[in-house]
């Protein structure tokens, strides 16, 4: 078997008409993990012998006759997701040895569904940043270029699908954490709506800005596994009763007829013009696939930045104060400089005489932007932007200005404030290095979005590009 | 007497007896059990783990800010009250700042005075703290059993003056909660916890009985909270040592200081446990992880016709409908189970009434659920009216006789009746003796009685 042309659709058919068994398959992963990991630090936990025990058991079911949905597909988890006997370190040094005792939903939803979890993965501790480089346990490389960061906060989950070092990788996305590693990794992510995909078992980092995304090779993959983390939890009261679609059902319908919003504010300052002409090419391609391009205003984008730096810390600054080391964990000496920057920017804004210049006016405008959004996918289906202004950078080059660094959210954040999905896949590549573009659409609406996306991915299969590692 | 007037505010703790916590499933009946056995993530605090309101918790909440004679916030929400304590597990509590459930309401007292009820919220309890020596070291130990447990916060507006009035508010308080059956607010168990904020004013021309309610600004300067009460008797003493305090620092013109005191039961005063300076920053903002909660009209219409009627109202039904006075009416309303009892106790007899045409008058059964300290829970109503009826049958039956073996006994007794009519209670009892002698039969011993003291009054 070639694990690098493997997609979560053919092993299912390989692993349903035997050509390798559940075992033989992780056994692949983990030798491709022992091969390129060295080079790329995408996991902080290798979950070997779990990891081959399950493949066994994935094995037992299917000769039984059993079928899962995901049965026997390796998959790893951002070290973020609670994992039940398996460390969890939100790659921070304050959680280094703490081993939670449950396991979320979602992880739940995915060994339900019959996944092999082949380990936890790096990321920017507590998903503080955009470029993996915040991670307490040494930053992720970039597959592409090992010089380079991957993008932030879910490095691990980008490179790691990148580097076929597994099939699914699962990721938080709180201002971009999903979509930017995506694009810099040129693999297909989803930051679903907010609540879709229950955040039970999940550290939290901002509350009402966190979503549970995947990051997959092809935006058919993407949604098979969203197929099975959606859904109402009944441990989450952020996530509604709205039914689960079939996101995979409309996959082939094709864009005819439909209408993508080209925000003007998105391409406007600050975009890198190579960026702006790979994302022109694939509006090109959409629109002689049959949809219609409609330009339209966000008008209140550029304050979305500002607000999203006063909501996030607020929230993290409270989310952080669980950490005191007296029932798991280190104490708060461990924190790294992002987390405390942060906390000290969070519990300034929400500070006594500060609250309503800071915090509730951030509301307000997120309110605002929630407004521009709503209007404008009145009249289009679904929005199409840039996921980051510039192409991967070089590692280090922003460590030294988080306010650089914060700026890189500028294309991702107002997902987050607005609640609504987005999907980040592949357009090309600027100097060897992958861009991609990220599509909009209206709340729970992923199904159009992989639409939109698969059939775009029909016409330039970049997924079948790959790194040399 | 005094040229102060104490201004005197509550805020009191309820804790809801629902059979799970506020924010996950864990049982909330914590008392007494082994620490840390009735915990999970949420309780604990763990990484990833999110609170999932108690919606029965709410509705209690909700219930009794309507039997507080509150407004309800129909959009209300959870917001985070941050702050560090190791009984903390999250480093913030979930509760409710400027939307509660409940707000603007009152208790009346029974002088027709009505105490401002400003705001009745819902939030979630801590774990428990306690210091040990452990293998020879000094240890603080935690148990979360308690940690989520629902509690209802009640304040007041600053309308009390004196101690008894906090006591009546507080008996009420107490009487209306368990009423609604929603808390059994056992003080010894801390399921209800007192604090009194206690400030004194000098106003002139200030009348306590009818200026009930004084203007914001006309609120002394300062502010003293005392803390963590369990007893309506350690109230009342904290609030008269406090104001006996405040008054000598006043008098030396000084200002007390504002801050948050302890009462020590051992040295019967209060003492100094946190300044002003220490005040916590709560940067309370939004809980994120739960949505608003949204009360229809119609919800809260449903939950006002799931209020029982109240000791009071109940009383003063008990007076008009069943003749009784406002004493008898008062103690069958104190609790909810008796009022219950008496009235099916009623019932029965009207029922058994229309069969053997013996009805019992309902101030017949008062007196003697009352006289003879019925255990309720171990008679029941239906026995309770035989009881009576038996006892009462002798007397109907022996009423002539009665009357004239009563006439006898004053005729030969004219010492104790001069006595009794001089005003010696115990002439009574010796007469009664001598009318059973002579009636050498068991009755009602009341039934005698009465008719002795009518007899003796004619």
């Amino acid at each position: 078997m070639d694990i690098k042309q493997l997609t979560i659709a053919q092993t299912l058919q390989d692993l349903r008409d035997k050509k390798y068994s559940s075992t033989e398959l992780t056994q692949a992963y983990l030798k491709r993990i022992k091969q390129v990991e060295p080079k790329i630090h995408a996991f902080i936990t290798v979950t070997e012998e779990e990891a081959l025990k399950h493949a066994e058991e994935a094995g037992k079911k299917r000769s039984k006759g059993e079928e899962l949905p995901l049965l026997g597909i390796p998959i790893a988890l951002k070290d973020l997701y609670v994992t039940q006997g398996i460390k969890t370190t939100a790659a921070s040094k304050v959680l280094e040895n703490f081993i939670p005792p449950y396991d979320g939903t979602v992880v739940q939803k995915l060994k339900a569904a019959g996944a092999v979890i082949i380990g936890k993965l790096n990321s920017d501790a507590w998903a503080h940043g955009g470029s993996g480089e915040n991670s307490d346990f040494g930053p992720t490389k970039n597959p592409w270029n090992t010089g380079y960061v991957p993008g932030g906060s879910s490095s691990g989950s980008g490179a790691s699908v990148a580097a076929d070092m597994t099939l699914v990788a699962m990721g938080t996305d709180t201002g971009g954490s999903v979509r930017l590693p995506a694009s810099f990794c040129n693999v297909v992510g989803l930051k679903p709506t907010y609540g879709r995909v229950s955040r039970y078992g999940i550290i939290s980092m901002a509350s009402s800005l966190d979503t549970v995304g995947h990051l997959t090779k092809t935006v058919e993959d993407n949604a098979l596994v969203l197929n099975i983390t959606a859904g109402h939890d009944e441990h989450d009261a952020t996530t509604p009763p709205v039914p689960v679609k079939n996101y995979t059902k409309n996959l082939y319908k094709g864009v005819q007829g439909m209408k993508i919003g080209i925000p003007k504010e998105y391409f406007s300052e600050g975009i890198d013009p190579e960026i702006k002409t790979l994302i022109e090419n694939a509006l090109k391609i959409l629109e002689k696939q049959g949809a219609e391009l409609v330009t339209l205003s966000l008008p209140h984008t550029k304050y979305a930045n500002p607000a999203y730096y006063i909501i996030m810390p607020a929230e993290v600054s409270s989310n952080l104060a669980r950490y005191d080391g007296i029932r798991f964990g280190h104490d708060r000496s461990q924190f790294g400089e992002e987390a405390k920057r942060r906390i000290m920017l969070g519990t300034y804004a929400l500070s006594s005489g500060y609250y309503d210049a800071y915090y509730k006016k951030a509301m307000e405008v997120r309110t605002l932007i929630k407004n521009d959004f709503d209007k404008a996918l009145e009249n289009v289906d679904v929005i199409i932007a840039p996921v980051s202004p510039t192409p991967p950078w070089k590692l280090g080059a922003k460590v030294n200005d988080p306010l650089a660094m914060y700026l890189m959210d500028i294309f991702t954040i107002t997902a987050n404030l607005v609640g609504v999905p987005g999907l980040s896949i592949p357009i090309g590549f600027v100097d060897g290095l992958p861009v991609g573009m990220q599509i909009f659409g209206p709340h729970f609406s992923e199904d159009v979005l992989y639409q939109v996306g698969h059939t775009y991915e029909q016409e330039n299969p970049l997924y079948q590009k790959k790194p040399n590692l | 007497m005094t040229k102060y007037t104490p201004i005197i505010g509550l805020e009191v703790h309820v804790e809801l007896k629902t059979n799970s916590k506020m924010f996950c499933s864990c049982s909330a009946d914590y008392f007494g059990k082994e620490p840390n056995s009735h915990t999970c993530p949420v309780c604990l605090g763990l990484p990833g783990a999110l609170p999932v309101p108690n919606k029965t918790a709410i509705d209690w909440c909700i219930k009794i800010s309507l039997a507080l004679n509150c407004k309800i916030n129909e959009f209300s929400k959870f917001d985070r009250k941050n702050y560090f304590y190791p009984d903390l597990a999250k480093g913030y509590q979930i509760s409710q700042y400027d939307l509660p459930f409940g707000y603007d309401g009152y208790i009346e007292l029974s002088n027709g005075k009505r105490i401002g009820i400003t705001r009745v919220h819902m939030e979630e309890d801590t774990g428990k703290l306690s210091h040990q020596e452990l293998h020879g070291g000094k240890v603080s130990l935690i148990d979360f059993n308690r940690s989520g447990v629902p509690l209802v916060e009640i304040v007041t507006e600053p309308h009390f003056h004196d101690a008894l009035e906090v006591k009546e508010y507080l008996q009420k308080l107490q009487q209306i909660v368990r009423y609604l059956d929603v808390s059994n607010a056992d003080m010894d168990k801390g399921e209800m916890r007192l604090e009194p904020n206690i400030s004194l004013s000098k106003l002139s021309n200030f009348n306590p009985a009818t200026d009930g309610k004084i203007s914001l600004e006309k609120l002394p300067k300062y502010k003293v909270e005392v803390k963590n009460i369990n007893s309506f008797k350690f109230v009342e003493k904290a609030v008269n040592f406090e104001i006996k305090r405040q008054e000598e620092i006043l008098e030396s013109s000084k200002l007390p200081a504002q801050e948050t005191r302890g009462w020590d039961e051992n040295r019967q005063k209060t003492f100094s446990q946190r300044s002003k300076e220490d005040a916590h920053d709560y940067r309370y903002f939004p809980e994120p992880d739960i949505p608003p909660i949204i009360t229809t009209k119609k919800q809260i219409s449903t939950l006002l016709e799931s209020v029982p009627e109240l000791a009071d109202k109940k009383a003063a039904r008990f007076e008009q409908d069943f003749s009784l006075n406002s004493y008898d009416a008062e103690i069958l309303t104190r609790e909810k189970s008796l009022a219950d009892f008496f009235e099916e106790a009623v019932k029965k007899n009207q029922e058994s009434g229309i069969r053997n045409q013996g009805n019992i008058d309902p101030k017949t059964i008062a007196n003697f659920i009352i006289n003879k300290k019925i255990n309720i829970s171990q008679i029941t109503p239906t026995s309770l009216i035989s009881q009576i009826a038996s006892s009462k049958q002798i007397a109907t039956i022996d009423e002539k006789e009665l009357t004239k073996l009563i006439e006898d006994v004053i005729k030969e007794q004219p010492k104790a009746v001069t006595d009794y009519k001089n005003g010696k209670e115990a002439s009574l009892m010796f007469l009664l003796g001598q009318v059973m002698k002579k009636l050498g039969k068991k009755v009602d011993t009341s039934i005698i009685k009465d008719s002795l003291q009518k007899k003796l009054k004619a």
